[in-house]
C-alpha cells in the first residue's frame, strides 16, 4: 500500500472532478491526437447562402492542411453546428462543443447576434474563440475579451471604404437614399455610413430612409419611391437573396440609370445575379479577396485556393469562403507561434489565446494583423461593377485599396465617435488605386 | 395514473439533477428545458379548453425582455422573476380581455398576430431594444447573494426546478378545481356551461392570464440562462415550438409539458450534434411518430406503460 486515500480525500477528489470544469484544473496540456474546431455557421435559413459555402471552404482547406501534416503535426477536425435555431440553442451548443466534445478552438459565427451572445462564453469557458465572419462593431468596442479574436474586418471599415470610394469618384453628390434590411446590421451599417458621410461631406441630403422587412421579396413600393425621388446615390447593405431580388426588380424599372448604387456586401450575390447586375455601380466584398484581385500578395496560393474550390464544388468562392480561410490561416499561424514559444511543447488554452494578440498572419491577398484589442485589420477593396470574359458575373474594375488600419476605428474608440472626427481632407489621403 | 404522477415527477427531477451533475453542458440544456416546460404549462391549460394559442411566445419574450431591461436597475434574480411574472400577467389580462372572446382558429390567429406585433416592435424600436443583436444579461445576484458563474448557473437550475415543481402542483390543484374542470366544459359544449351559470369568458380569461404568467416566468428563466435575449424569442416559430412541445408531451397532466420539453431539447441537441444538416427533419419525424402512434403524447405513453389510462 503505497498511496492510500483517506475518505475525505476521496470525497474531495470525487467532487473536484465533478464540480471543477476541466479547464480550471492545472494540468500541463497534452498534445492532442487531433485538433478539434467547433464551427458555428448557418446550415439552414436565408443566411445559409453564406453558411453552406463557408462550410465547403472549411472542409476543403482542412483536407488540404491535413494532407500536408496538419498544424504543428496535429490533424484538424471541424465540427459544424447550425446557427439557425436561435440564441438559446446556439449558446447551449457552444457549451456542448467545449465541455462535451472538448474542442480546442471555436469558430463563430455569421450573425452578429450570435457573436454577441457567444463571445462572453469564450471568457467563461476560457476557450480560444475566433470570430470568423460577423461584423458588429460592438464586440470589441464595448468589452475586452482575452480569448476572442476577429480574423477579418468589421462593419466600420466595410462601410467607410465604399463611402470613401464614392466621395473620391463622385465628389459632387447631393442627395442619397438608403434601403436596408430591417434588422441590426441594416440599422448599424446605416448609422455608421450617416456618421461618416456627415463628417466627410456635410450637406448631402438624405431623401429617404427605407427599412423593408427582413426577408422581403417585393420592393416595388420602395422602387417607385426611389424613381420619384431621383437620389444621386442609393445605399444598401442588403445581402443574399434580398439583394438579388432588389437589384433585379430595380434594374427592370431602370432605377440604375438614374442613380448610382453603393452595395458594400454585393460580392456574395453577384454570381446569382449574373449578367443582370448593371455596370458602373460601387460594389464591395467585406475585404480584399475579390476573385479578380489584380495583385494578390501570393498569387499562386490565391489561385490554388480559388481553383481547388471551383473544381471541387463547381462554383466560385464568395467572401464567406475567404473569411473562413482567413480564420484557418490565422489558426495555423497562431498555433505554430504558440508551439514555437514553448519550444515544441503543447500550449495551454491561455497560452494559445495569448499567441493571437498582435499576431500578423499571411493571407493569399495580403496580411492581417490582429490588434491589441483582438480586432483584425483587413484591407478593403472597392470597385465599379463591370464584366469581362473570365467571369460569367459582375466583378469590379477601377479598384481602390483601403488599408485596414486606415479605415478602422482606433483601439479604445467607438466607431461612431471616431467617424465624427473625420474631416473632408481624409477623402484624398485615404486609399490608392490598384 | 394520477397516483403515480408525483412519483414520476420526483423521478424525473432526480434524473435531471443527476444529468446536470454528470455533464455541465447538459445543465444548461436542462435549465432551458425546464423554463420551456413551465411556459408550456400555459399552453396545456388552454388546450384543456380546446384552444390552441399560436402566440404564446409573446409572453415568453416579454418575460425575457423584462429581465433584460430591468436587470441593470433591479439587480436580483428573484425580484426579476416576480417582475416578469407580474408584467406578463398584466399583459395577458389586457390581451386576454378581447382574445378570450374568440375560439378555435380565431383565437389561435389573434394570438399569433399579437406575438408578431411584439416581434416587429422589438425589431423596429432598434435604438431601445438593439434589434436582432439583442441585449446581454449579466450574471446577477440571487436573493441578495452575489454568486460566481458556476454557482449562479446551479442557482438558476435549482430555481427552475423548484418553480417547475411548485407551479406543477399549483396547476394540478387548479385543474381539479371547479374553475379547471370548467375548462373542459368550454371544449365540449360552452352553451351548457353558461346554462349552469358559469361564465365561460371568465373561465377562459383566468386560464389565459395564468398561462401568460407562467409564460413570463419561463421567459425570465430563459433570459437568465442563455443570458442574451433576441427578438427571435417572439417569432412565430418560437410559438410553434411551444405548441410542438405541448403535443409531444401530451396535454393529459402537468408532467406532460416537462416530459415534452426535456425530450424536445434533448432530441434537438443530439440531432444537431449527429446530423447538423438534418436536425429539423429528425425533430419533425419525432413529432409525426408521436402524433401517429401516441396521440396522448409522451405522457399518454407513460400512462399506458404504467398500466393505467392517460387522461
Amino acid at each position: 500500500m503505497t498511496a492510500s486515500l483517506t475518505r475525505r480525500e476521496a470525497l474531495a477528489a470525487g467532487f473536484g472532478t465533478v464540480l471543477l470544469p476541466a479547464t480550471l484544473s492545472a494540468q500541463p496540456a497534452q498534445k492532442p491526437a487531433e485538433f478539434k474546431i467547433g464551427v458555428t455557421t448557418f446550415l439552414s435559413g436565408p443566411a445559409s447562402v453564406f453558411g453552406v459555402p463557408s462550410r465547403k471552404a472549411c472542409e476543403l482547406l482542412v483536407e488540404q492542411m491535413n494532407a500536408a501534416g496538419g498544424i504543428a503535426g496535429v490533424p484538424l477536425r471541424p465540427i459544424f453546428v447550425d446557427e439557425a435555431p436561435g440564441t438559446d440553442h446556439l449558446v447551449g451548443e457552444f457549451r456542448r462543443l467545449v465541455q462535451s466534445e472538448g474542442v480546442h478552438a471555436m469558430f463563430q459565427s455569421i450573425s452578429s447576434g450570435s457573436c454577441l451572445a457567444c463571445t462572453p462564453l469564450s471568457r467563461e469557458l476560457q476557450k480560444l474563440t475566433i470570430l470568423w465572419d460577423c461584423g458588429t462593431q460592438r464586440i470589441f468596442e464595448e468589452n475586452r475579451w482575452d480569448y476572442a479574436f476577429r480574423t477579418q474586418g468589421y462593419g466600420t471599415p466595410e462601410v467607410l471604404a465604399p463611402l470613401l470610394y464614392l466621395l473620391k469618384t463622385k465628389p459632387n453628390i447631393r442627395t442619397l437614399a438608403v434601403i436596408n434590411q430591417d434588422y441590426a446590421w441594416g440599422r448599424d451599417s446605416w448609422e455608421l455610413w450617416k456618421a461618416a458621410m456627415d463628417a466627410l461631406k456635410p450637406g448631402v441630403r438624405v431623401v429617404a430612409e427605407m427599412f423593408p422587412r427582413f426577408g422581403s421579396t417585393d420592393f416595388s413600393t420602395e422602387i417607385t419611391r426611389l424613381l420619384a425621388l431621383r437620389p444621386d446615390v442609393i445605399y444598401s447593405t442588403s445581402w443574399g437573396g434580398e439583394l438579388v431580388t432588389f437589384v433585379r426588380q430595380a434594374t427592370e424599372r431602370r432605377l440604375h440609370e438614374r442613380s448610382t448604387f453603393v452595395l458594400p456586401v454585393a460580392e456574395a450575390s453577384l454570381p446569382a445575379l449574373g449578367r443582370s447586375m448593371p455596370e458602373g455601380h460601387i460594389i464591395g466584398t467585406r475585404g480584399d479577396h475579390w476573385n479578380n484581385h489584380p495583385a494578390p500578395a501570393n498569387p499562386q496560393l490565391f489561385a490554388s485556393f480559388v481553383n481547388a474550390y471551383r473544381q471541387r464544388f463547381n462554383e466560385w468562392p464568395i467572401y464567406p469562403c475567404h473569411h473562413m480561410a482567413q480564420a484557418l490561416w490565422a489558426l495555423k499561424a497562431g498555433l505554430e507561434k504558440a508551439v514555437a514559444a514553448k519550444n515544441g511543447g503543447w500550449p495551454s488554452d491561455a497560452e494559445l489565446a495569448n499567441a493571437f494578440r498582435g499576431l500578423t498572419f499571411p493571407t493569399p491577398t495580403s496580411t492581417i494583423t490582429l490588434r491589441e484589442d483582438g480586432q483584425g485589420l483587413e484591407d478593403q477593396i472597392v470597385g465599379l461593377s463591370s464584366f469581362n470574359e473570365r467571369f460569367p458575373f459582375s466583378v469590379p474594375k477601377e479598384m481602390m485599396l483601403f488599408p485596414g488600419a486606415q479605415v478602422s476605428a482606433p483601439v479604445g474608440q467607438k466607431s461612431t465617435d471616431w467617424l465624427k472626427t473625420l474631416t473632408p481632407d481624409f477623402i484624398q489621403q485615404a486609399g490608392r488605386s490598384i | 395514473m394520477r397516483k403515480i404522477e408525483p412519483i414520476l415527477a420526483v423521478l424525473l427531477a432526480a434524473a435531471m439533477i443527476a444529468a446536470a451533475i454528470a455533464a455541465p453542458w447538459l445543465r444548461f440544456v436542462l435549465t432551458i428545458a425546464l423554463a420551456k416546460g413551465i411556459a408550456v404549462l400555459g399552453i396545456m391549460l388552454l388546450l384543456r379548453a380546446g384552444q390552441v394559442s399560436f402566440g404564446h411566445a409573446l409572453y415568453v419574450a416579454f418575460g425575457a425582455y423584462v429581465v433584460a431591461f430591468l436587470a441593470p436597475r433591479l439587480n436580483d434574480a428573484v425580484l426579476l422573476l416576480a417582475a416578469a411574472a407580474v408584467g406578463a400577467g398584466l399583459l395577458g389580462l389586457l390581451i386576454g380581455l378581447f382574445v378570450a372572446r374568440y375560439r378555435q382558429i380565431f383565437f389561435g390567429m389573434l394570438n399569433l398576430a399579437m406575438c408578431m406585433v411584439f416581434y416587429s416592435l422589438l425589431e423596429k424600436l432598434y435604438h431601445i431594444t438593439r434589434g436582432s443583436d439583442g441585449i446581454r444579461v449579466e450574471v446577477m445576484p440571487v436573493a441578495g447573494q452575489a454568486l460566481d458563474r458556476v454557482a449562479y448557473e446551479w442557482a438558476i437550475f435549482g430555481i427552475a426546478l423548484a418553480l417547475a415543481l411548485g407551479l406543477g402542483i399549483l396547476l394540478r390543484l387548479y385543474l381539479s378545481s371547479p374553475m379547471g374542470e370548467a375548462l373542459a366544459g368550454i371544449k365540449t359544449r360552452e352553451t351548457r356551461l353558461e346554462f349552469m351559470g358559469v361564465p365561460a369568458r371568465g373561465v377562459l380569461l383566468s386560464a389565459y392570464v395564468i398561462s401568460a404568467v407562467v409564460g413570463g416566468i419561463g421567459g425570465a428563466l430563459i433570459a437568465m440562462t442563455s443570458r442574451h435575449v433576441t427578438p427571435l424569442l417572439s417569432y412565430w416559430t418560437a410559438s410553434g415550438e411551444l405548441v410542438f412541445i405541448a403535443i409531444l408531451g401530451g396535454a393529459g397532466g402537468v408532467l406532460g409539458p416537462f416530459l415534452g420539453a426535456a425530450a424536445y431539447e434533448l432530441i434537438r441537441v443530439y440531432a444537431a450534434a449527429s446530423f447538423a444538416d438534418a436536425w429539423q427533419m429528425i425533430l419533425g419525424a419525432a413529432l409525426l411518430l408521436v402524433i401517429l402512434f401516441a396521440p396522448g403524447g409522451l405522457w399518454g405513453m407513460a400512462g399506458r406503460l404504467a398500466g393505467g389510462r392517460g387522461r
